[in-house]
């Protein structure tokens, strides 16, 4: 909402500058985002008075000038306008200003005279009129005086962030009426310039009226709140006067003609959307009615456009007007329009709402129906809009107005208990206070006790429908920042951490030690098989479904970074995946990602090219990342099937893999691994039916599994070396069954350290090395015990998987 | 064997062990040394310490403190010549010490997840623990339960991204507030991390998808009082101790009253600038009083029970903190940019 700081003194007397009226709406009312000077370009413009004129000696229509400006000196100026005159005040743009039409002043020559700046006319300093000639200032100021300060072109804009709730803000008399309770002082409508008396009320009827032999009817299905309307015969459709081209400007609109520019006034002043109609265009009388499946028209902004679902106005042929958003062009007031039909309506906000959306256009007038437009104010709004029409364009009401009414909206009335007011708000608001906030904020006091007082609330107000709601106004118009300000005693809370929160920071903790970074990406891909669930509203095609995996995030990340030219890439995301579920809510998993690829260390002098990231890295990195994962349980990396090349199981449910990525990579690029793991599943389906709670016994955090400390060794370790020849097909970990299964509970560790094929070693096999360390926990292991385990176990290796000990 | 042998022969171990450490020049050298005197199976001072069972008895104590004399100062002996060794074999290698360090990859945690972590701290001291929900939600959970009236200008800050039916990706974190009241009996006090979702293009300050932290507080006698205490002294210790906060009216449909929380401008002090709008203040939480409809709707006695809520982006707050231009950085996820904030 725009609003101006000079059409708000007119309603409001008050001394704040803008900047304090900015921090009073603010402190009470509704944000001020920010305060405008409406004329900022005209900041140069000074007063200055010509001092001596004569006739230009090469030229029959300029004139050469002596200027004071201020500034000690004359100034030498040339003018062209025929009405300069010695002794009087002019506007002067001195050398280096810009004009409102974008020219910067220079010092130049005209016909041979050097001219140090410009008288300005009116048009010139884009004030409107049409003024042939210089604009000549009737004020009493000294030459040098800032132009701006001295005449009432300064209005500052002030820019106030309505929140939705609040319809009645929309408007001058809106912001007037909060101000008028902030600051303790009256409002009152602004005086305007020829106002004529009021005008005869209106006849309230229901469905029908009549008003200058126009007839009206207003169809119960588009659930029009208020329909008046009145005819003015004889207006002079032509330029508005300076004081409203000037209000409308001050609010950002701008001028079209006076009659137009009256109802855009009232829109303003009154957050009434008026509309007027040629009469003469209309055939038959008015019909407020849904559109006809497939009715065309052409709205005011030359758009022919399909108005299926839109309420509209229309006489007996043909759509007028859409209602609530915008005119078209068949009845649009132009200059030779002699009689208009003004409308001031309350629509439904609902169906504004669905005729803006259908058409894609917002207006003034439809913002404001969507919010809600007072039914009450209506006819406050036709008579004014009807006087100032009169008042610029000329004219007379033909008859007496007609006023449908709608259904009527049940008035509030609430109660308000004075110790609910503590009990919320923590500090004492006194019931004496309470009244007078309510009371100057136009709520009327119905009955008031010690403890309650009721109140009826004014029909602006659609938003205060419960007793909190009076709450709040007690609240902001006392002033959020006189509540105490304290951390008072409080009981503990029933909750406890999400596990999965405790899960993911350990997880984080882990990842970020190993040197990976965190990435926050969307969870949005483009290409999709039936398990994706799709997005039925997308920004883009290429943000059309919802991830399966996180991997197909990092990969795309690791590609922009491939196209950065960065090839060292360690990434991490702990987020959630999403599986489509047929028409039910899809199942949301949360999964921890890992990208890896490039060097395994950065390049030093000791080590030029360090060796690039490998299956075993990704490995490494799986059961790193899986401890964190399961903390205290047992996971494994089992061989993956298809592209997965280990798959993690938990107690034999797989619970993530470790895979080679298939990246859209330079030829440059190192190998790309992927690991997802399965952290656990987001719980979507509702706690307990709408309305209701269901209180469950221990839930939270469970206790983690703990890792319990054995006694560190005291005696000596024995070890020794174990060189094999497996054939190929027989794999590490048979081997390393086989071994554990046969050298007993003494064995602590079991090292596989090389792997080599080639000369020595037969083809089919090749060749693996094992450390074995032994440990007995009370007493030193003999010789002959090592050697006893060491024959047992190679035995064992030749009878059940044919390996035998390398010899050479 | 007499006492006065025994002690001959510490004696002249003692000469003869710290002549031969003296006389190393490498740490190998030096390795050797060690094993010959004070090895634990085969040393010189092993076979002392045999030695010192055979005296008789009443010698014992006098030759065991000789003997444990004699340990402590070839130890020491040892211990200093490994110190000096070992320094002159990396200055030897040194001959340029100003060549860089090895360098190893360093991680890092996402400036928003950094944000989050601190935000959570704070409110871990005040008894707060950590809820999380799901991102696909209902209707009803994401509006419907919060007070949102259908069809209603509310909803246009709330464009919806939706899934298919009333299935939508949830638009704020306060869907959580919900779940959690209908698992949990009050006293109730959570802090909600989590991404949410709007219909917004990308642009330098807006995304699709951004993080959001709700707080909830739900009680007997909590009061605006409450929330005005608990939120100020957040921002003093999330921002520093002398942070001054302002609270101004709001609408959001679960809060009632609503209220903004401002601090002053981090960058003119309060005194007006073009990042404040020359207010002197900047937006950095939205707040209220739970509405009662909401705790009706979990079935609660809005007589009874009060409260209050609040949400913020900690992703605005990270672009702040560490001057981060624009908000697609943080999700492009270029290494260079998480790098920098690698701790």
């Amino acid at each position: 909402m725009n609003a101006s700081y000079e059409w708000l003194k007119a309603f409001v007397d008050f001394d704040a500058t803008p900047a304090q009226l900015r921090d009073l709406i603010t402190a009470h009312t509704a944000t001020v985002d920010e305060i405008v000077p409406v004329r900022q370009d005209l900041a140069s413009i000074v007063i200055a008075r010509v001092v001596e004129a004569s006739p230009h000696p090469d030229s029959d229509h300029l004139w050469f000038t002596k200027v004071d400006a201020g500034g000690g000196e004359l100034l030498e100026v040339v003018c062209g306008a025929p009405n300069v005159t010695v002794g009087k005040l002019y506007p002067f743009a001195p050398v280096g200003t810009t004009m409102p039409s974008g020219i910067k002043l220079d010092r130049r020559k005209i016909r041979g005279i050097v001219s140090n700046g410009m008288l300005c006319s009116s048009k010139e300093l884009g004030l409107g009129g049409n003024h042939d000639g210089i604009l000549e200032l009737d004020v009493d100021a000294t030459p040098g005086t800032n132009f701006l300060s001295a005449m009432a072109v300064g209005d500052t804009r002030i820019v106030i962030d309505v929140g939705a709730n609040r319809s009645d803000l929309h408007s001058h008399l809106g912001i007037a009426r909060e101000l008028s309770a902030v600051v303790g002082a009256p409002w009152r409508l602004p005086g305007i310039p020829g106002l004529p008396s009021p005008i005869s009320a209106p006849l309230t009827t229901k469905v029908e009226g009549t008003t200058a032999s126009v007839s009206i009817r207003v169809e119960a299905d588009t659930k029009t709140r208020r329909y008046a309307a009145l005819v003015i015969r004889g207006v002079t459709v032509g330029p508005s006067p300076e004081w409203l081209v000037k209000r409308l400007e001050s609010v950002g609109g701008r001028s079209i003609n006076n009659v137009v520019d009256a109802t855009n006034y009232v829109l303003h002043e009154l957050g009434q959307p008026v509309h007027a109609f040629d009469l003469a265009n209309l055939s038959g009388g008015i019909v407020v009615r849904r559109a006809n499946p497939g009715e065309k028209a052409t709205t005011l902004d030359g758009v022919e456009r399909d108005l299926t679902q839109c309420i509209v106005i229309a006489d007996g042929r043909r759509a007028l007007a859409v209602a609530g958003v915008m005119g078209c062009k068949n009845s649009e007031v132009t200059d030779t329009t002699k009689d208009v039909l003004v409308e001031v309506a309350s629509f439904d906000p609902q169906g504004t709402r669905i005729s803006r959306r259908q058409l894609g256009i917002s207006t003034d007038a439809s913002y404001r129906f969507e919010r809600g437009v007072d039914v009450e104010g209506v006819p406050t709004a036709l008579d004014r809009v009807a006087r100032v029409i009169m008042a610029v364009a000329g004219g007379s009401v033909d008859g007496t107005p007609a006023d449908i009414r709608g259904t009527a909206v049940a008035p509030h009335d609430i109660t308000l208990r004075v110790p609910r007011v503590k009990q919320l708000l923590g500090d004492e608001v006194p019931s004496a206070t309470c009244q007078h906030i309510l009371t100057t904020a136009g709520f009327k006091l119905l009955s008031a006790s010690e403890t309650e007082l009721r109140f009826h609330v004014p029909s602006w107000r659609t938003d205060v429908t419960t007793e909190v709601d009076l709450i709040e106004e007690v609240a902001r118009f006392y002033g959020y920042d006189k509540f105490s300000d304290e951390i008072r005693p409080f009981r503990p809370t029933t909750t406890r951490d999400d596990p999965m929160w405790v899960d993911a920071r350990r997880i984080r903790d882990a990842m970020v030690g190993l040197g990976f970074l965190e990435c926050r990406p969307m969870p949005f891909v483009k290409g999709a098989d039936n398990t994706h669930a799709a997005v039925a509203n997308p920004l883009s095609a290429e943000e059309g479904f919802l991830r399966t995996s996180v991997l197909e995030s990092l990969s795309r990340r690791a590609e922009h970074n491939l196209a950065q030219r960065i090839g060292d890439v360690r990434f991490f995301e702990v987020g959630s995946v999403f599986h489509r579920s047929g028409q039910a809510m899809p199942h949301e998993h949360v999964h921890l990602g890992i990208v890896l690829m490039g060097h395994r260390r950065p390049p030093h002098f000791s080590e030029p090219q360090p060796p690039m990231l490998d299956e075993w890295d990704a490995k490494a990195t799986a059961e790193v990342a899986a401890r964190a994962a399961f903390s205290g349980e047992s996971v494994e990396l089992a061989l993956g099937a298809g592209t997965r090349l280990w798959e993690l199981r938990n107690q034999g449910t797989v619970v993530g893999w470790v895979t080679r990525l298939t990246l859209d990579a330079p030829v440059w690029a190192a190998p790309a691994f992927g690991i997802e793991i399965v952290l656990g599943r987001m719980v979507t389906e509702a706690p307990a039916p709408h309305g209701g709670h269901n209180y469950a016994e221990g839930a939270g955090a469970p206790t983690l599994n703990t890792v319990k400390y054995r006694a560190i060794p005291t005696m000596p370790p024995a070890d020794f070396d174990l060189a094999l020849v497996v054939p190929n097909g027989t794999t590490v970990a048979q081997v390393e069954a086989v071994v554990r299964e046969s050298a007993g509970e003494l064995l602590e560790r079991l090292d596989l350290f090389d792997q080599y094929t080639g000369e020595g070693v037969p083809a089919g096999h090749r060749s693996l090395a094992w450390r074995l360390t032994f440990r007995h926990p009370e007493r030193t292991l003999r010789d002959k015990e090592i050697e006893g385990r060491r024959a047992k176990i190679v035995r064992a290796l030749e009878d059940e998987l044919n390996v035998r000990q390398r010899t050479s | 064997m007499t006492l006065d042998q025994f002690q001959q022969d510490i004696d002249r171990l003692r000469a003869e062990a710290i002549s031969a450490f003296e006389m190393v020049s490498t740490a190998e050298e030096l390795e050797a040394a060690r094993i010959q005197f004070l090895g634990d199976r085969s040393g010189q001072l092993r076979s002392i310490q045999q030695a010192l069972g055979a005296l008789p008895k009443e010698e014992k104590p006098a030759a065991g403190r000789a003997f444990n004399e004699i340990k402590q100062a070839l130890t020491d002996a040892h211990e200093s010549r490994l110190r000096a060794v070992s320094r002159a074999r990396v200055e030897a290698a040194l001959e340029d010490p100003t060549m860089p360090a090895r360098r190893v990859w360093r991680g890092a945690k996402h400036p928003v997840t950094l944000v989050i972590d601190e935000v959570a701290e704070i409110f871990r001291e005040l008894g707060f623990t950590i809820a999380l929900g799901p991102q696909v939600e209902t209707e009803w959970y994401n509006f419907g339960a919060l007070g949102f009236p259908a069809n209603h200008p509310a909803m246009d800050m709330h464009d919806t991204l939706y899934v298919h039916g009333d299935v939508l990706l949830r638009t704020h974190t306060s869907p959580v507030q919900i779940r959690t009241l209908q698992k949990y009996p009050p006293p109730i006090r959570i802090l909600a991390p989590g991404d949410v979702f709007r219909r917004d293009f990308f642009d330098a300050s807006h995304a699709p998808m951004f993080a959001q932290v709700e707080g909830l507080c739900i009680d007997e006698g909590i009061s605006f009082v409450d929330l005005k205490g608990m939120l100020s002294n957040f921002a003093r210790r999330l921002l520093g101790p002398r942070t001054k906060t302002r609270f101004r009216p709001s609408y959001f449909p679960f809060t009632e009253p609503s209220a903004e929380m401002d601090v002053q401008c981090q960058i003119c002090k309060g005194a007006g600038c073009a990042v404040c709008k020359g207010t002197g203040w900047a937006e950095i939480l939205g707040s209220g009083m739970v509405h009662p409809a909401v705790l009706t709707n979990v079935g609660l006695d809005a007589e009874k029970y009060t409260g209050w809520a609040f949400g913020m982006g900690p992703g605005r707050i990270a672009m702040q903190r560490y001057d981060i231009p624009d908000i697609r950085l943080l999700y492009d996820s270029d290494v260079r940019f998480l790098e920098q904030l690698a701790e």
